[in-house]
């Protein structure tokens, strides 16, 4: 089989006495919507914050396209392709919709270091922005301030942000939190369509959509992995159900 | 055209036609401030590119505005008295041209910021306000303590320096020049802010993470932002240092810095043409409470605490409101 496109081995990170990742492995491979579940408290957010690079593990290894990126800090990672999307929405407030788009495609090409062109008229930064824009169903929204978008519009910014990056893969933090029914239902319908666009790492709290689009869902309790594998094995895991989704019920 | 281009228009025609009249009328005090009006606004136009478009709040600016100054004095003293600036590895003699001039101020401002801020900028928020004065305060204090360029008692500068073509003892040709250097200053950086440069130097104000999952390092940005922040400030202080013909060791100290912050606050934080207004503000302020009362500062300090309170957008802000957006 082709090696996954991203792939964590035996990552470990230490808090003092607490072991908040405990060795796990994960692979995201092509074409999957890989899910990552848990429990509050279960270190999902230490976990991501290690694949974006913003924490540094105490060991283990993070393959990237089959290169090694542990050492990377998070920018280059995101040159790289890995794109993410934060659980609080985390864009430009005062920004329009559009400068928040053109900002993350100029730093996908690496072209934040231009003094006198003004970005807004640059074709090659507006084009693309303009079509991730309307990807994510907010054309004709392109000039209002992004404090100014409602909240489902504003997760739904954060996913033109990533498709920004020329993503070879997605980092996604609980697009869904926040959202109602309807939104979610949205989200749900374009993540689907996302996939196309390359494999997505997805962390979430909502079971409905994580149950709909999940090609295979891995389970983390205090920091390991206890369970891989499909949705109807995920389902039928009794550890799981103890666990997880009996505390839910 | 919105409010806000009206508004600078409006304002920049005023501080043009202002010194020309009076020049006409023999008022020469009169375009003497408005030299002063143009020269500070430039000092806070660099400031605005650190704190305005950055959110980099340096209480340190008094050191780029003195070192520009004590470039323009230093040079100027040893070419009035003919002795050279050194002789060893390379023979370096003092000038009187504006032209050789600035860039050294300039360069000498720049490589101060690009230390400053390699430092300065591993921290944020009070901290960096902190170290900033810190370092201004360590020039200050070396500045009055080293006597071969005046120490305490600062340096003249016999002569005015000069530039090709003009007089810039006459009072309107001078202003002439610092208003072209200020609206160079002022293209440069609405030119800058719309750029991707800009782009990245005000989300990484408003969003690092975001900045950071752009791709975008947001310490190199912030650091070149803050060594041209200081290049300009430095060029105000030579220009300064002119406008004076002396220079003296309070251009580093920390009320300076204090000043120029009150500039950019008073006339709009990360407006292009606050700098202006605030300047302007400011001299108009100093000139008419001045005569009114020794203690005009605290009428000033009132009008500051109303800025900050009422009128976020300072002078700009409450003409124009919000910023537009592209």
């Amino acid at each position: 089989m082709a090696e996954p496109v991203l792939a964590i081995r035996g990552l470990e990170k230490r808090f003092g006495a607490l072991k908040a990742t405990d060795a796990v492995t994960l692979d995201l491979r092509r074409e999957e919507i890989h899910a990552l579940i848990g429990p509050n408290g279960a270190g999902k957010s230490t976990l991501i914050k290690q694949i974006t690079g913003e924490l540094a593990p105490d060991a283990g290894e993070i393959r990237f396209q089959g290169r090694d990126i542990t050492r990377l800090d998070a920018p280059a990672r995101a040159r790289a392709g890995l794109a993410r999307s934060f659980q609080i929405s985390a864009v430009a407030p005062e920004f329009s919709v559009l400068q928040n788009v053109v900002l993350c495609v100029q730093g996908a090409q690496g072209l934040s270091w231009r003094f006198l062109r003004r970005a807004l008229r640059t074709q090659a930064l507006v084009g693309p922005a303009q079509i991730h824009i309307a990807r994510v169903g907010l054309e004709g929204r392109e000039t209002v301030r992004a404090a100014d978008l409602s909240h489902g519009e504003r997760r739904r910014l954060e996913m033109a942000l990533a498709l920004a990056m020329k993503p070879r893969a997605f980092l996604l933090d609980e697009p869904m939190a926040g959202m109602g029914p309807d939104g979610a239902r949205e989200m749900t319908a374009l993540l689907a369509r996302l996939k196309a666009e390359a494999p997505i790492l997805l962390v979430e709290h909502d079971m409905d959509a994580v149950f709909a689009l999940a090609d295979r869902i891995s389970v983390l309790v205090y920091g390991r992995i206890i369970a891989s594998g499909s949705v109807a094995e995920i389902r039928a895991n009794r550890e799981v159900q103890e666990a997880y989704l009996g505390e839910a019920a | 055209m919105t409010r806000e281009m009206a508004f600078n228009a409006v304002l920049l025609i005023a501080l043009i036609a202002v010194p020309v009249v009076a020049s006409g009328q023999g008022e020469p005090f009169i375009v003497t401030l408005a030299t002063k009006v143009a020269i500070l606004a430039l000092a806070a136009v660099g400031l605005n590119l650190a704190l305005g478009l950055g959110g980099m709040v340096s209480f340190g600016h008094a050191a780029f505005f003195g070192l520009g100054g004590y470039a323009a004095g230093i040079l100027a003293s040893h070419a009035q008295s003919y002795q050279p600036l050194m002789t060893w590895p390379v023979a370096l003699e003092g000038t009187t041209q504006m032209l050789i001039i600035w860039p050294v101020a300039i360069l000498v401002s720049g490589l101060a910021a690009a230390v400053i801020g390699a430092l300065s900028l591993r921290t944020s928020g009070i901290f960096f306000i902190m170290i900033t004065l810190a370092f201004a305060q360590m020039l200050y204090y070396f500045a009055i303590s080293w006597p071969a360029y005046g120490g305490e008692d600062g340096l003249p500068i016999y002569l005015r320096n000069s530039f090709p073509g003009l007089d810039t003892l006459d009072g309107l040709q001078f202003f002439g020049l610092c208003m072209a250097v200020l609206l160079a200053a002022l293209l440069l950086s609405w030119r800058i802010s719309g750029a991707g440069f800009g782009l990245a130097l005000q989300a990484a104000r408003q969003s690092p993470s975001r900045v950071a999952a752009a791709g975008i390092r947001i310490f190199r940005i912030r650091l070149v932002a803050f060594i041209l922040s200081g290049m300009i400030t430095g060029l105000a202080g030579a220009l300064y240092a002119d406008l004076n013909r002396f220079v003296s060791p309070s251009m580093l100290a920390w009320q300076t810095s204090g000043e120029i912050i009150v500039l950019v606050i008073l006339g709009g934080v990360a407006r292009l043409f606050g700098p202006v207004a605030g300047a302007a503000l400011f001299v108009v302020l100093e000139h008419a409470l001045g005569g009114v009362s020794e203690y005009w500062q605290a009428l000033l300090g009132f009008l500051l605490l109303g800025v900050v309170l009422y009128a976020r957008g300072g002078l700009i802000g409450l003409v124009a409101g919000r910023p537009a957006h592209g």
